[in-house]
């Protein structure tokens, strides 16, 4: 016979308590204020007890009990479930009706077999490979994805591809003009920086002239096309990530393809088409304004007088060093649209969904455009250009 | 029907009839918005075939499925509208693209077609202005935008008041003796079920197969499945006593 009951910790008091019966019964005695703030004798007790006392029948006696909230039906339920997996007879006939009620409730749709989720840890070796079969899932992805691109492109060439132009324009003035100001900003930055951390270098020698080489030639070849393209798929490969996620959580994209229109024609062309306008145009401002920042800190810092960066710059780069800028840009911009309207297109149906899609397709971008540029240098190396 | 290892739905076998006003009905979670989407396009199924008028679907070619796509038309359960175009510019979409109509006549139809599913005046609006239930009944209008000849609904009574549902209803029934439209719907309604329907297929979770087809007030009448029973008559039972739920 045990009793436990709470005056101390709060005020609400809820008491119960087993008490053995003859011929193997037992009843439950339920008294106090079964509130959500009362403090209770947690379960496990009683059916511990129940489980010594190998209990043929129970019965509930609520004699003293004044008032009840969730507490009690949800306390009474493990018991009941209890009593049903030991094939104990279980009486509630006491019970208030609202609570016989709920219980019924509670219990009237069995649990699914098979429904209930089992958490495991994973050991170090199957985490390895869920990793491994996944990077070859996304990998299928994307040479699927590339795929159905190249025959939409090919579509478009043969003018059989279907958007709507007033898209391809949304599109356009988001990446090309909406993307001036952060572009100059950070062009204009890189160029400071490249040319002060050089002309530190170059000033011990007393060749600060260089620095105008240094600047003019890392931005055109490199640091525009690159800064810009990181930009980009930050601003617009996140973007488009986004909106294609979240037109699938919506079965937008399911909608266009029931209508018999394809999604890759009428979504990933024009946003694609927009950056591929967008952003060579971009890159080549970039440049200049990498350039101009180099001739503040040349001017500024090192006494390089504008005319002698001018002639330097018109000496050390020619048209071919703007093409691989302009070139690479291009290829640029079909990674980020690429990695934007895959990761958008494969978004699963929730909303962390569409920011993981979101946040997949920067990274994605980032490695593609990184790599490429990597191979890009280094084949133009070879091939002295 | 499977996702991956875990099968939904084995052993369907059933025929839909032109003009038919078709039910799919069962539990929750037993497979019929699955089942829909095996039938318009949007999955494969794991073994088995689906046949558009003697027209194997999923063996056939992407460009002759895309063909069988665009005589068929969807309404989703949340609508499914572009949210980046107004009423008027959803259903003007596929008007544009499969019709030569001049633009008056394609503004005059998408006018035609939101009066008829009572959102006459609605066009400039935007999906995310209007609520749940007109963006349902706006896209049902962009589903019916180029007459389709068999029309899908996946629940598209839910969240509509009864007003609207009976009037659902009836333009269904409109549909099909004017145009001659096939209807195939996923529902729970049971009004729209017994004053529709003519035929049907009961799935079920738990043997996860078909259990009957037929008209649905033959199946009430006839049915000797106490689980078909249970959901046609709302629990009550044929005799409308309660039935237990122990």
């Amino acid at each position: 016979m045990r009793k436990a009951d709470s005056t101390h910790q709060s005020d609400i008091v809820a008491r119960v308590a087993l008490r053995r019966g003859e011929n193997a019964t037992a009843i439950l005695e339920i008294s106090g204020r079964w509130l959500r703030d009362a403090r209770i004798e947690p379960v496990e007790r009683i059916l511990t007890e129940l489980e010594a006392q190998s209990v043929k029948r129970l019965t509930i006696r609520p004699d003293g009990l004044e008032a009840w909230d969730s507490r009690l039906p949800c306390y009474l339920l493990k018991i009941a479930d209890y009593c049903v997996a030991k094939a104990i007879e279980l009486d509630i006939g006491a019970l208030p009706q609202g609570v016989r009620d709920l219980l019924a409730l509670a219990r009237a749709v069995p649990e699914r077999s098979g429904a209930r989720r089992h958490q495991e840890r994973a050991s170090l070796l199957v985490n390895i490979g869920t990793r491994v079969l996944g990077l070859i899932k996304d990998s299928r992805l994307l040479i699927v994805f590339v795929g159905e691109l190249i025959l939409a492109v090919w579509a478009l060439l043969r003018g059989r591809a279907r958007f709507r132009l007033l898209d391809l324009f949304i599109f356009v003035q988001d990446a090309g003009p909406n993307g001036f100001a952060i572009v100059s900003l950070i062009s204009l930055l890189v160029g400071l920086i490249l040319a002060f951390v050089g002309a530190l270098q170059l000033a011990m020698f007393g060749a600060q002239i260089y620095i105008a080489d240094l600047v003019a030639l890392g931005t055109v070849r490199e640091m525009g096309p690159l800064m810009t393209a990181i930009i980009m798929s930050g601003r617009t490969g996140a973007a488009y990530a986004a909106q294609l996620g979240t037109m699938n959580v919506n079965s937008e994209i399911d909608a266009l393809k029931t209508m018999g229109i394809s999604p890759m024609a009428f979504l990933v062309i024009p946003r694609m088409l927009a950056l591929v306008l967008m952003m060579p145009l971009l890159t080549l401002y970039a440049d200049l304004m990498g350039i101009v920042g180099g001739a503040a800190v040349s001017y500024g810092a090192f006494d390089v007088s504008l005319i002698q960066y001018y002639h330097e710059i018109a000496k050390a780069v020619d048209i071919a060093d703007v093409a691989v800028g302009f070139c690479k840009s291009l290829v640029f911009a079909v990674l980020i649209a690429i990695a934007g309207c895959m990761r958008g297109m494969a978004c699963g149906r929730s909303a962390s969904a569409v920011g993981d899609a979101a946040t997949a397709a920067v990274v994605d971008s980032i490695v593609y455009i990184v790599v490429s540029d990597s191979l890009i240098t280094l084949v133009l190396n070879q091939l002295k250009i | 029907m499977a996702y991956g290892d875990f099968v939904i739905q084995r052993d369907l076998n059933f025929t839909i009839g032109r003009g038919e006003v078709f039910i799919v009905m069962g539990g929750s979670g037993c497979g019929k918005s699955t089942l829909l989407k095996h039938l318009i396009g949007l999955q494969q199924p794991a073994k088995g075939e689906v046949f558009y008028d003697k027209q194997n679907f999923w063996s056939a070619d992407a460009e002759q499925r895309l063909q069988v796509m665009r005589r068929i038309g969807v309404l989703y359960q949340s609508g499914a509208l572009f949210s980046s175009l107004t009423l008027a510019e959803n259903i003007a979409l596929p008007l544009g693209e499969f019709t030569d109509l001049s633009k008056a006549d394609i503004a005059d139809m998408v006018s035609y077609k939101l009066a008829l599913v009572g959102l006459a005046g609605f066009e400039d609006y935007y999906p995310a202005e209007i609520s749940g239930g007109m963006q349902k009944r706006a896209g049902l209008a962009r589903a019916m935008a180029l007459d389709p000849e068999i029309l899908f609904f996946d629940e598209p009574s839910a969240g509509l008041d009864p007003v609207s549902a009976r009037l659902l209803d009836d333009l269904i029934i409109g549909l099909r003796d004017t145009l001659g439209t096939t209807i195939v719907a996923v529902t729970h309604e049971l009004a729209s079920i017994f004053a529709i329907g003519t035929d049907s297929v009961f799935l079920d979770s738990d043997s996860k197969t078909m259990l009957a087809t037929g008209n649905p007030k033959q199946l009430l009448a006839e049915s000797d499945d106490p689980r078909i029973i249970q959901f046609l008559t709302r629990g009550k039972g044929r005799g409308g006593t309660q039935m237990g739920v122990s």
